[in-house]
């Protein structure tokens, strides 16, 4: 059981800031995040795309920002759990009690939402058929590549992640690769390469199809595709693999028991509290009069969570503002000399 | 401005105006019609405001934007007709406008 004083769910721009803040003000936290890296929606859908509205920054694009935002956290030794999903939040006396989806449990007085719009995950086929294959014969992830060894494994998809293992899997796999029109959006070399496999007849190659059925009895066995002149072909497959990109769900923190307004969580405007005491709720996935969906805002709001997360660490001091320019003690917390 | 009809996917239809310069996907959010999310707000980043323009409509509208197709491809159920609801801006030019929502958009 780890013990903090503050535990942040998402490490996109607004979580980074939010810890800075708890650890300006002297106290410590840990972040979670279900991605594999940091820096949340800026790295996962724009890392390259500018943005122009950062207080002093005039330009930058979503990985620049979260580079500056890791860096600002240097000082501080914190640490993260990425690919993880807080699964369950319980109270106990005066803690919370939180549980991932690797089993990491955690113990804290305060627990605060950067949770964006949610936890990416992947998104699916829209068969509802394919629910009965799903982590079976039917993946949306690789986790162990040996099992598609000298079996056939057809391939959805026109991104990066189909077309890299489109042209991995072809080595010792049969590889069908279905996608529903002409134009990959992958890499220029990756689509050549895929072309040239399918030109060798090392991957099968079924452009402008889409799924339209998936049979078999206890494992996969045939799947169909069809296409928008309603052709049909059936395709013998062991493996499916299914690769559309991410969408963002509000998944667990819907059953937390926090007052929900469509997919954000109401808070108030002085702490940012939810309706459950010591549980925030900041950035893009809080809601309140005024609400601007702008990094700004999310910055805005860590800090003042952040100050409240304060009292219930350390109820029996009281908190002092202090201003990082001229306080001995923030500047010992930075690591950085006293004038 | 235009007049634009939302169908729902269960067949309820809405039929709002919606000012010029607006994207259809706003005309909607404004207008609280179910069925659009919108998670990015209109960056062309989730694909969560898709919908399937009628087909006499499809070739009226503007091309699609850059990007869009790649888009599209992550989209829940597209079609030959899908567009995202953020890259169709409104003008005079469309009124009368119909979209079809999908079954959902996650």
């Amino acid at each position: 059981m780890i013990k903090t004083d503050a535990l942040i769910i998402g490490a996109g721009p607004t979580g980074l800031f939010t810890a800075h803040q708890l650890k300006i003000i002297g106290l410590d936290c840990q972040i979670v995040d279900n991605l594999d890296k940091i820096g949340g929606q800026c790295i996962e859908l724009y890392p390259d795309k500018p943005i122009y509205d950062i207080p002093a920054i005039p330009e930058c694009t979503g990985e620049e920002l979260t580079k500056n935002l890791i860096k600002q956290l240097d000082p501080f030794k914190i640490k993260f759990h990425l690919n993880e999903r807080v699964d369950e939040v319980r109270k106990d006396n005066n803690n919370w009690e939180v549980k991932t989806s690797n089993g990491t449990k955690f113990t804290t007085p305060n627990i605060i939402i950067a949770g964006g719009v949610g936890s990416f995950e992947p998104r699916k086929f829209p068969l509802k058929e394919c629910e009965n294959f799903e982590n079976k014969s039917l993946f949306y992830s690789v986790k162990d590549k040996k099992i598609f060894d000298k079996k056939t494994v057809s391939i959805f998809g026109g991104g990066d992640s189909a077309l890299d293992w489109a042209v991995e899997l072809s080595k010792n796999s049969k590889v069908n690769l279905i996608h529903r029109r002409d134009e990959f959006r992958g890499a220029n070399v990756t689509v050549d390469k895929v072309h040239e496999l399918a030109n060798l007849g090392q991957i099968n190659l079924f452009t402008k199809y889409q799924l339209s059925g998936v049979s078999g009895s206890n494992n996969l066995e045939n799947l169909e595709i069809t296409n928008d002149n309603k052709e049909v072909k059936t395709l013998k497959t062991d493996y499916i693999l299914g690769f559309f990109g991410l969408i963002m769900q509000l998944g667990p923190i819907a059953n937390w028991g926090l007052n929900l307004n469509k997919k954000t969580i109401e808070v108030d405007t002085e702490k940012f509290e939810t309706n459950q005491k010591g549980i925030y709720a900041v950035g893009d996935i809080c809601t309140y009069p005024g609400k601007l969906k702008l990094i700004l805002s999310g910055f805005h709001e860590g800090a003042l969570a952040a100050r409240a997360c304060f009292k219930l660490a350390r109820p029996n001091e009281k908190y002092r503002f202090e201003f990082t320019t001229s306080s001995k003690t923030i500047k010992d917390r930075l690591g950085v000399k006293s004038d | 401005m235009a007049k634009i009809t939302y169908i729902e996917n269960n067949g309820k239809e809405h039929t709002v105006d919606v000012q010029n310069g607006l994207t259809v996907m706003e005309g909607a959010v404004q207008n609280d019609i179910p069925g659009i999310d919108a998670d990015c707000g209109g960056s062309m980043a989730c694909a969560t405001c898709h919908v399937y323009v009628k087909d006499d409509w499809y070739d009226k509208l503007d091309e699609k934007s850059e990007g869009e197709d790649d888009m599209i491809d992550q989209a829940y159920d597209p079609k030959k007709n899908s567009r995202l609801s953020c890259q169709i801006t409104v003008s005079d030019k469309i009124e009368g406008l119909i979209v079809h929502l999908p079954e959902k958009q996650v």
